[in-house]
């Protein structure tokens, strides 16, 4: 079984190189430091500029070239310990510094300066990009097992927990079946919520997981609970964080549902488009609940642990419009094979 | 102690209906010391207060977190009624309420509710009269009705359909686009609650700014005043000299 991306994390791990915002991020950096150089060695901002310019045609092709390369070696660095990992990567660089620097002398002739000062700055930047995407990982991680605190303080609202007991406990004496599964859905839902949180896990189970907390809250709300499931088209073989639907669902029954004495739907839309998965979740809204602060705190929470899986390529955006609230989640469709 | 031979009517007021059935099967267990009756069930708060209205009762054990109208909006009407009832507020899970409810030394039941800590409240229930004037002060919002009796009926006027609200002798009037009702609450006390959803246009005299249709220009007695045009309703009402300013502040928004 593959070791998952983010059990890795812990021990130090290469950041994902096919990530675009590790990407984004190591371009934006060079080029920094790029200008950075080309100011320090100017008398005045023009002739940085120019000077940024001409050493441009030596650093962007390396840049692109490298990431390139990483892109594809991505996974076999992963798999390997931390340390053998940077130095495969500073080969790379010292290896692909070489080899432009032969082509650029083939293609000009003369050709820039000594071999060995190139060497040094491409070993440089990539020592300090490995010690920035290090410390980077680390800053985050506790995070991460905040975030898993907060399921119990935040996710799941003592509020639902006691009026859940409640509702079962009524059920007992007239319908013992019912909180006998009852019962049962709360147990694991409360199972997952104490899990250790790290791993991607299936789309499917996270929808099972959803449904059950439907159950539970169907007990209390009987009619004026509606779920409009669209989730015909939704991958099988998703990953998705764990928890990444189930607060809001929360958030849609607590601000939508249980202020109205009406019943509202609460509709779910999960679905995937071409390497993206995305979920859509609606609920009725009406202004002026009272209660806004452990919604921003779920959602916080979603968003934050949604950065630490998948870095800028998963987002979190909210519609509130006078009598709807929207919440849909973009993210990379992780296959269950890829992993 | 001594059996006390009258029933205890009690209501139960929840908004979640197994919650009310769990109460039900604890009262049931309660009858067998206590002499109690359940009169009625009422599934939100508009309902509890026409219930009771209706249907006299000692205690109510009343939900705090309902849709509409929370729990303690329905105490602060009940306590207007000639002899209200004993209110235990139930709730699972309100850090606010709580803490009000600890600082007022007022009864309430921590759902999910154990059978002897119910039996206390309402023993307590029948011997400790409701403190007037506490529910306003925990009150977390501005009631969303009104209350007002007439003949042994209770009216709720929804605070939104409220067109203004006139001091007459000790009474104030409040006016709907269908009728008018008395009601017995100081105006300046009302204004403090409603804040901006009325504005003063006289010393006797609060109008709902939604309800605004335009200002008009009068004679009375030979001097000039601005008139309010109320949408839904034909009469108007004066702006006094020292209110004027509120029809520039309109012209404005």
């Amino acid at each position: 079984m593959a070791r998952s991306i983010n059990q890795n994390a812990y021990a130090g791990a290469l950041p994902n190189f096919r990530n675009l915002g590790i990407m984004l991020r190591v371009l934006v950096i060079v080029n920094v430091a790029a200008a950075a150089a080309a100011i320090v060695k100017s008398p005045d901002l023009l002739a940085a500029w120019w000077q940024f310019i001409e050493s441009s045609a030596l650093v962007e092709p390396l840049l692109i070239l490298s990431l390139l390369v990483l892109a594809a070696l991505s996974n076999v660095l992963r798999r390997i310990p931390y340390w053998a990992a940077a130095m495969v990567v500073l080969a790379v660089e010292l290896v692909l510094a070489t080899a432009l620097y032969l082509a650029w002398r083939v293609l000009l002739g003369d050709g820039p300066s000594a071999l060995e000062r190139y060497w040094a700055l491409v070993a440089l930047t990539t020592f300090a990009l490995l010690a920035y995407f290090h410390l980077r990982e680390r800053a985050l991680s506790p995070a991460l097992s905040e975030a898993r605190l907060q399921a119990l303080q935040a996710r799941i609202r003592p509020h639902f927990l006691f009026n859940s007991i409640n509702a079962v406990l009524s059920l007992i004496r007239q319908e013992p079946k019912r909180a006998e599964v009852a019962l049962e859905d709360m147990a694991d839902l409360f199972r997952v919520l104490m899990a250790d949180n790290r791993e991607l896990t299936p789309l499917v189970r996270e929808i099972e997981l959803c449904r059950q907390y439907l159950g539970i809250e169907q007990l209390r709300l009987g009619e004026r609970l509606r779920v409009d499931w669209q989730i015909d088209a939704f991958p099988r073989d998703a990953l998705v964080p764990p928890l990444v639907l189930q607060p809001l669902l929360e958030n849609a029954v607590y601000h939508g549902i249980e202020p109205r004495s009406e019943p509202g739907t609460i509709s779910i839309h999960v679905y995937a488009l071409r390497d993206e998965l995305h979920a859509v979740l609606r609920n009725p809204y009406r202004e002026a609940s009272d209660h806004h602060a452990g919604n921003r705190m779920a959602l916080a929470n979603i968003r934050e642990r949604l950065a630490l899986h998948f870095d800028a390529e998963a987002r979190l955006s909210v519609k509130a419009s006078d009598d709807a609230y929207e919440v849909r989640i973009v993210m990379p469709y992780v296959k269950e094979r890829d992993r | 102690m001594t059996q006390e031979a009258e029933t205890l009517r009690v209501v139960i007021v929840d908004d979640e209906a197994p919650a009310r059935s769990r109460l039900r099967d604890l009262l049931a267990d309660c009858a067998d010391e206590l002499a109690l009756a359940v009169v009625g069930e009422a599934a939100n708060g508009r309902a509890a207060i026409e219930l009771m209205a209706a249907v006299p009762a000692d205690v109510v054990l009343l939900d705090v977190r309902m849709p509409d109208m929370d729990g303690i909006e329905v105490a602060r009407h009940l306590q207007k009624f000639e002899r209200p009832p004993a209110v235990v507020f139930a709730t699972a899970y309100d850090e606010f309420a709580i803490r009000a409810f600890e600082v007022h030394a007022i009864d309430y039941l921590l759902k999910p509710i154990r059978l002897a800590r119910l039996k206390e409240a309402l023993a307590r229930a029948r011997s400790v009269p409701p403190r007037p004037g506490v529910l306003n002060e925990i009150a977390r919002a501005p009631r969303t009705h009104l209350s007002a009796q007439e003949r042994g009926k209770v009216y709720l006027i929804p605070i939104a359909e409220v067109l203004y609200l006139k001091a007459e002798l000790k009474y104030v009037t409040v006016r709907t686009t269908a009728r008018e009702h008395l009601i017995e609450e100081p105006l300046n006390k009302l204004e403090e609650e409603f804040g901006e959803r009325f504005v003063r246009v006289h010393r006797n005299c609060l109008v709902a700014r939604a309800a605004v249709r335009g200002f008009e220009r009068a004679l009375q007695d030979g001097e000039a005043h601005w008139e309010v045009l109320l949408n839904g309703v034909e009469e108007r009402i004066a702006v006094s000299r020292r209110q004027q300013h509120v029809v520039r502040e309109f012209g404005k928004s």
